[in-house]
């Protein structure tokens, strides 16, 4: 079975190989920041950084090689929903953050 | 009128050659149910985007009670991941089965990340029990009740997933594959993945983040 055969949905199908694949990523992408902040090798500093790139990493990973998800299934609609709900949730998340954390300065609370 | 035949006729033609093209199967309605069920979770995922930025401006509000630093164990935490992780690859190849036909295999796989599944529930349910019982239940601080809130609701889906796929087990054992299970499974696939996308951020920003 192909990569590109396409299932109900548009979405690919996949293969034994993608998904083995994935799953050796993922652990390795799991692996390395529970490593890093339970040993302390590094400063904080660094180590969010670490954890942060290692998320972002896994699951790019996981979205494309488990969920599947390209420009090409449904005309692109999966990736252009998918892209608007990100651009939700950066207005959501990140502007909850700012707002609540001037609040707190300004009233000093906490 | 003969313009309007020819236009037909080449519509026609053209739908034809555009349904050649994508090698589109029978299942056309089950297509729409797939990316239908994949908007349901785009708004699935501004709840828990709106639950972790509750958490991350709450997170800070111990009352005097424990810290993320004081009661996450991350060799705990680690084993839940794999759990997941595993689960999450178990369906893949339940769906693979699926689509070679193998009900047999499918039915296994499904069985298998069943399992790997109810695993995961019962370490969090056992967290949550701990927890409580040390007197750090939701009602300590408001870290805690943003931190149950989040972890919770994040649980409660995959709980809602592992009756979904009994459900599906015994729908596939009753009915076989068809073009109504057959999208099902394709749905609870999308659901199934994407928890375990959820549940990166979870022990990335709530646990690893929280003992820094």
């Amino acid at each position: 079975m192909s990569d590109s055969h396409t299932a109900p949905g548009g979405a690919s199908h996949g293969s034994v190989k993608t998904y083995v694949v994935g799953l050796i990523l993922s652990l390795v992408l799991t692996v390395i920041p529970f490593t890093a902040v339970m040993s302390g090798a590094f400063n904080t500093g660094t180590t969010v950084i670490i954890v942060v790139a290692m998320a972002v990493a896994q699951i790019l990973v996981q979205l494309i090689m488990f969920m599947h998800m390209n420009t090409k299934s449904d005309d692109g609609w999966n990736l252009t929903s998918f892209v608007f709900t990100i651009t939700i949730l950066a207005l959501v998340v990140g502007g909850s953050l700012w707002i609540m954390h001037h609040l707190q300065l300004n009233m000093m609370i906490g | 009128m003969a313009t309007q035949t020819m236009t037909n006729q080449h519509a026609q033609t053209a739908a034809a050659e555009h349904e050649h093209d994508h090698h589109a199967d029978h299942h056309d309605t089950g297509g729409t149910t797939v990316f239908g069920f994949w908007v349901y979770l785009m708004s699935d995922l501004v709840i828990f985007g709106s639950l972790f930025a509750t958490y991350a401006v709450l997170a800070g509000g111990t009352a005097g009670g424990p810290s993320g630093q004081d009661i996450f164990e991350l060799p705990f935490v680690l084993v839940e991941t794999f759990l997941l992780l595993f689960s999450s690859f178990t369906y893949g190849m339940a769906v693979l089965a699926m689509n070679t036909n193998k009900v047999g295999q499918l039915k296994a796989w499904l069985g298998i990340t069943f399992l790997l599944g109810a695993a995961f529930v019962g370490m969090e349910l056992y967290e949550f029990q701990h927890l409580i019982a040390e007197g750090f239940g939701p009602d300590r601080s408001a870290f805690l009740t943003a931190f149950f809130t989040l972890v919770g609701t994040h649980g409660l889906h995959v709980t809602f997933g592992l009756i979904w796929i009994l459900v599906m087990f015994l729908q596939v054992s009753t009915k076989g594959l068809n073009a109504m299970t057959r999208p099902r499974i394709m749905c609870l696939s999308l659901f199934w993945h994407f928890l375990d996308i959820v549940w990166i951020c979870v022990f990335s920003f709530v646990y690893l983040m929280g003992v820094l």
